[in-house]
């Protein structure tokens, strides 16, 4: 008798195995876990450890609002310079091949690696009396130390890269041939960038604004060299810990988390969908 | 008209050199060669978007070397269809339209020509792969462009798709008469859609000629190999005679200086006992291997040493029990032994 694909194949038995979880997929959830863990627990402690109370008072504290506002106003600005000058040059890293374009790119990198301190040094040191760069500046009235230009100068350094490395993928996941098709049928670079380019890369570029505006709305280390005061949201959580605690530090550090997590939902929400679109 | 002349680039570890060609006005012109040959770069060097080194490029007469493309007035058709995914049907139709002043009074034509009329509104995710490459030919249609080029159209197609719109652009070119060179390493796909065809390998073109005569009369060993001339070999030729080592085959006498033969595998027959007496060549040897390929088998013998390649029908292997190890006979018609120029000539004419 001829055996049958049943005889040939054999089905596991009920408890013989079929339920085990896979020993790879078991590390990974436990690496999950751990890694979910490490990141909420104290973020959640923070949150909920100060009373509804110490809520209110510190949120109805102008100097908090203002400097949860500064901190607001400055990311967001440097966002906007990243948007005005890095989109050119993301469309430049994205399109053109160059001798030299893997420097150029490590050179983009740079200020995600170096110490952010050493950022704030580096841009005063320019900008003080002694440096042609410095003269310039104060020639033209512009002042880093103590201002928000200054606070604004650092945190568009620190943004840059996100900024610039989010929209140069999105540029590169808009085929090139899409943009030599548009040209061929009468369109100018310029049409076919906002007609074809910019229509399909743009929700790289919301989140490359959302990244490089968290990435600077989070910077103490820059800040605090080149201007303690106007008062962003991560000095005065710093000021307000070394001067009186952590009681006083928390509820502005509850701001200033809920204002991150409110851009990492947009950044969620804008991030290029599984069907290609940028 | 599209005129190459003397063109070269030269890009990081490839080049394209001395490329001479002339599509004829109305004409139909296939650039054939293997992956990486340099056809598509040859294409967008005409069109535009890559710089050349040297050389210039006339469309119509105009010399349009240093122009962008947008002022070129040739449209592109890609085998991916590089349609704009983030408009519809219609509107990736019409997408030239405020560009061009040469464009289509009307597009309603055009569109029932395609039988694009009920899918103008559609997305363009939703069409099938025949239907994008028709929206596709109608937007490059659209601005009724001087010539036409196509990057291999056909190839990302499923087979019933691939007919379609095959015939379909062999009868828009008959109709309209736009001038066509078409990229594609199909040589059947070249055979008919295009009247004459030029044969690239590693960023030269090696021949160029009409179809017919490039498929019958390969010049180089590349050539021969690409249009199914399996069976190289170099070889001494006396009168009639081609002289293989130590084997003689009669061939048709043909003027030139030739120094090796090229023989198809369909023409060589196969069989286990001797043939008949007649005007063919007859040789001995052992078949090494069959390797099977659907409805026919490929069958390597070798006869003293050197290596012939056979065609048969799976139905004939089947029929006379042949099998790998077999003494085996072949059967050469003088006709089907193409004579050839050397490689050592192929390489001088080249540098010449």
């Amino acid at each position: 008798m001829s055996k049958t694909t049943d005889d040939a194949l054999p089905l596991p038995s009920p408890g013989s195995g079929c339920c085990r979880v896979d020993p790879f997929l078991g590390i990974a959830l436990a690496a999950s876990a751990i890694i979910m863990a490490f990141i909420l627990l104290p973020l959640v402690e923070m949150v909920v450890q100060p009373s509804v109370d110490d809520l209110r008072e510190t949120w109805s504290d102008p100097d908090v609002i203002r400097a949860i506002g500064m901190s607001l106003y400055t990311s967001g600005t440097a966002a906007l310079i990243a948007f005005v000058f890095g989109t050119p040059f993301a469309y430049l890293m994205a399109r053109k091949q160059f001798p030299g374009k893997r420097l150029v790119e490590s050179v983009v990198d740079l200020p995600i690696m170096i110490p952010h301190p050493v950022v704030g040094i580096a841009l005063l040191s320019m900008a003080g009396r002694h440096h042609w760069f410095g003269r310039i500046l104060n020639q033209l009235n512009i002042q880093i130390m103590g201002t928000v230009t200054g606070i604004v100068c650092v945190l568009t350094f620190v943004g840059l890269p996100f900024y610039i490395n989010a929209v140069k993928t999105g540029f590169e996941a808009v085929p090139a041939r899409l943009e030599t098709v548009s040209r061929s049928l009468g369109a100018s670079p310029w049409s076919t960038f906002f007609r074809i380019t910019l229509p399909l890369a743009w929700r790289s570029m919301l989140v490359g604004l959302i990244m490089c505006m968290a990435r600077a709305v989070s910077e103490f280390g820059a800040v605090v060299i080149v201007a303690y005061h106007p008062m962003v949201a991560p000095v005065m959580i710093y000021e307000r810990f070394t001067a009186y605690g952590l009681k006083y530090s928390q509820p502005v550090a509850v701001g200033l988390i809920m204002v991150c997590l409110v851009l990492f939902l947009l950044l969620r929400w804008a991030s290029p969908r599984k069907d290609g679109t940028a | 008209m599209i005129r190459v002349e003397d063109l070269a680039i030269v890009l990081p570890g490839f080049a394209l050199e001395d490329i001479n060609l002339q599509v004829d006005p109305g004409e139909a012109f296939a650039l054939l060669g293997p992956t990486g040959a340099g056809k598509t770069l040859l294409l967008e060097a005409i069109i535009g978007v890559v710089p050349v080194t040297r050389g210039r490029i006339f469309i119509d007469g105009c010399n349009l070397t240093g122009l962008p493309p947008e002022r070129r007035r040739i449209g592109i058709l890609y085998q991916d269809h590089a349609l704009f995914p983030h408009l519809d049907v219609a509107e990736n139709i019409a997408y030239g339209q405020r560009y061009c002043t040469s464009v289509l009074p009307d597009l309603g034509p055009l569109i029932e020509r395609l039988g694009l009329q009920r899918l103008l509104k559609r997305r363009i995710h939703s069409l099938s792969g025949g239907e994008k490459q028709r929206v596709a030919l109608a937007r490059s249609l659209a601005v009724a462009p001087s010539v036409l080029l196509l990057d291999e159209p056909l190839t990302a197609l499923d087979p019933n798709f691939r007919e379609d719109i095959r015939g379909l652009l062999k009868t828009l070119h008959q109709d309209t008469g736009i001038t066509l060179l078409m990229v594609t390493h199909d040589f059947a796909e070249a055979h008919f859609m295009a009247q004459r065809t030029a044969v690239m390998n590693r960023g030269r073109i090696e021949q160029v000629g009409p179809v017919d005569a490039i498929f019958d009369r390969p010049e180089t060993p590349f050539v021969a190999d690409f249009v199914g001339m399996k069976n190289f070999f170099p070889a001494v030729i006396e009168g009639h005679d081609a002289i293989i080592g130590n084997m003689r085959l009669r061939c048709t006498s043909q003027d030139g200086d030739f120094h090796a033969v090229a023989i198809r595998p369909e023409n060589i027959r196969v069989r286990k006992g001797p043939f008949d007496g007649g005007t063919e060549n007859y040789l001995e040897g052992k078949l090494k291997r069959i390797l099977n390929r659907g409805f026919y088998a490929d069958v390597r013998v070798d006869v003293d040493g050197i290596p012939f390649r056979a065609i048969d029908t799976r139905r004939h292997l089947n029929r006379t029990a042949l099998a790998e190890g077999d003494t085996v006979h072949l059967a050469i018609a003088p006709e089907d032994i193409h004579l050839m120029r050397g490689l050592r000539q192929q390489r001088q004419r080249l540098i010449g």
